[in-house]
């Protein structure tokens, strides 16, 4: 190769270089701010397929199906009874709420439920799209509600109503 | 070589410690005889067209009765290894009738969930990470997993078989040597691939039942001093979300049932020797000797750690 093209070789592979940033795995997170814990746990891809085994295994769907809802609130639509930072979803696993939330305290332990609340933001679309799970453990048939495109209950004006029919 | 015979045995992908190994070790030997006959006469043939001297005429001979002889051996070759094939897989199937230990074996990430069947549901139990098997005496292995597809490989009883997320594959054995085998998952599977391994004991039906009637006992519950402390927080902490402990209110289905945890040889399959230390050692922090196993660090003050190792060491 002529000296010429010797930089820009160069300068490509250094380019490519960069694009080779690996996501880290925390197997035990260290104590950290609950803010910065949420953080570190709802936009990485591991904690999220780790809260899906454990969404499965505590026999979350038991009350909260694969998302949809049952005995217990729909978990993929962006309403919250308590909070949907990831910091109070975690208090809600931990601690319970009333109406029928067990606390699981003494079941998980904190990091794996700060692992569960990434993966129920993650049924929602919350976290960062390249964190989300490519597909879910569990057949599903319906996208998470934040991703649908709101549409009016009702028409507000007749012209507005013609122009929704497709 | 200095090393212990035990080593030389353990693991041997030659197969002569079940009849199914032993009968797909045999066909192999057919095989390789057969081809390399083969292999010699081409050969052969190969250096006599080299050395042959040219004869004045540079006209070629038609070789046809050689040729056809030559399509015949073939043909013959051929139909003899297809024969050897067949009587070799009649006899296989002769191996696997007749009635049969059956076993459940499921798969997870990266361990063994082990489950003998019986028509009886008192006498089911659960294992995990080792396999007992009567010698002479066939066993029906069913084979699932849990997550992601997984391989059942034990090298010197017989052939692997993929184990399959979402079905249901099957295998026979018929060990025939009494003695202790490591099996390996044989299909890459994650992280831990390597720290899967199970621990197989072939021993006389006899020694088979007293091990079954001593997995089928619940475990004995602590009269007094740590290991009664350690009970109570085995059974009522994190721990009894997963495991299970068959006569006590711990009853979690997701991770290794500890019935009977100090009499295995390993902990975490193969991953740690049974002893005091490294049970205290894995419960510290399971992270450290197999990162990125689904063990959670469960925090334990020195005194409720000392409780569970030594609750846990009674697990006999």
């Amino acid at each position: 190769m002529s000296s010429p093209f010797r930089a820009e070789a160069i300068m490509l592979a250094l380019l490519a270089l960069a694009g080779c940033h690996r996501e880290t795995r925390d197997y035990r997170s260290d104590a950290m701010k609950a803010a910065e814990r949420g953080a570190a746990f709802e936009d990485n891809a591991f904690h999220i397929a780790q809260g899906q085994r454990l969404y499965a295994w505590m026999n979350c769907a038991g009350c909260h199906a694969h998302g949809g809802g049952g005995m217990g609130p729909p978990l993929m639509d962006d309403e919250w009874r308590y909070g949907g930072r990831m910091e109070q979803i975690a208090a809600t696993i931990l601690d319970g709420r009333p109406n029928g939330m067990p606390s699981f305290r003494r079941r998980v332990t904190e990091d794996q439920a700060w692992q569960l609340a990434a993966f129920v933001r993650a049924l929602s679309a919350q976290p960062r799209q390249d964190a989300l799970p490519g597909r879910a453990d569990e057949p599903r048939n319906t996208e998470p509600m934040t991703l649908d495109e709101r549409k009016p209950i009702r028409p507000v004006t007749a012209k507005s109503d013609d122009a929704s029919e497709e | 070589m200095t090393t212990p015979s035990i080593l030389d045995k353990i693991q041997s992908a030659a197969g002569n410690d079940g009849r199914h190994g032993q009968l797909i070790s045999e066909l192999f030997s057919v095989f390789l005889v057969v081809t390399l006959v083969f292999y010699f006469l081409v050969f052969a043939f190969l250096l006599w067209a080299i050395f042959r001297r040219r004869r004045g005429d540079s006209r070629e001979q038609p070789l046809r009765a050689i040729l056809a002889g030559w399509v015949g051996l073939i043909a013959l070759g051929l139909a003899g290894l297809t024969t050897a094939s067949w009587v070799f897989d009649r006899r296989l199937a002769r191996a696997d009738s007749g009635p049969a230990l059956e076993i459940e074996v499921i798969a997870r990430q990266w361990w063994w969930d082990v489950r003998y069947a019986d028509n009886d549901a008192h006498r089911v139990f659960r294992t995990a990470n080792e396999l007992h098997l009567p010698v002479g005496v066939p066993a029906r292995i069913t084979l699932r997993s849990s997550d992601v597809i997984h391989s059942f490989w034990i090298p010197n009883l017989a052939g692997k078989q993929d184990m399959i997320p979402g079905r249901e594959n099957d295998l026979s054995l018929l060990p025939l040597r009494e003695g202790v085998y490591r099996a390996q998952c044989a299909e890459f599977c994650g992280l831990q691939h390597a720290r899967m391994a199970l621990d197989v004991t072939v021993e006389s039906p006899a020694a088979f039942a007293a091990w079954r009637a001593a997995q089928l006992r619940p475990a004995a519950a602590p009269a007094a001093g740590p290991a009664q402390a350690g009970q109570a927080i085995v059974t009522g902490r994190q721990c009894a979300s997963c495991h299970a402990i068959a006569g006590t209110p711990a009853s979690g289905q997701v991770a290794p049932d500890l019935t009977h945890f100090a009499s295995r040889r390993t902990i975490a399959a193969g991953t740690l020797p049974m002893s005091r230390a490294n049970i205290a050692a894995w419960i510290t922090d399971p992270q450290t000797p197999k990162p990125g196993n689904n063990m959670p660090r469960v925090p334990l003050s020195p005194a409720e750690l000392d409780a569970v190792t030594a609750y846990l060491e009674t697990l006999r």
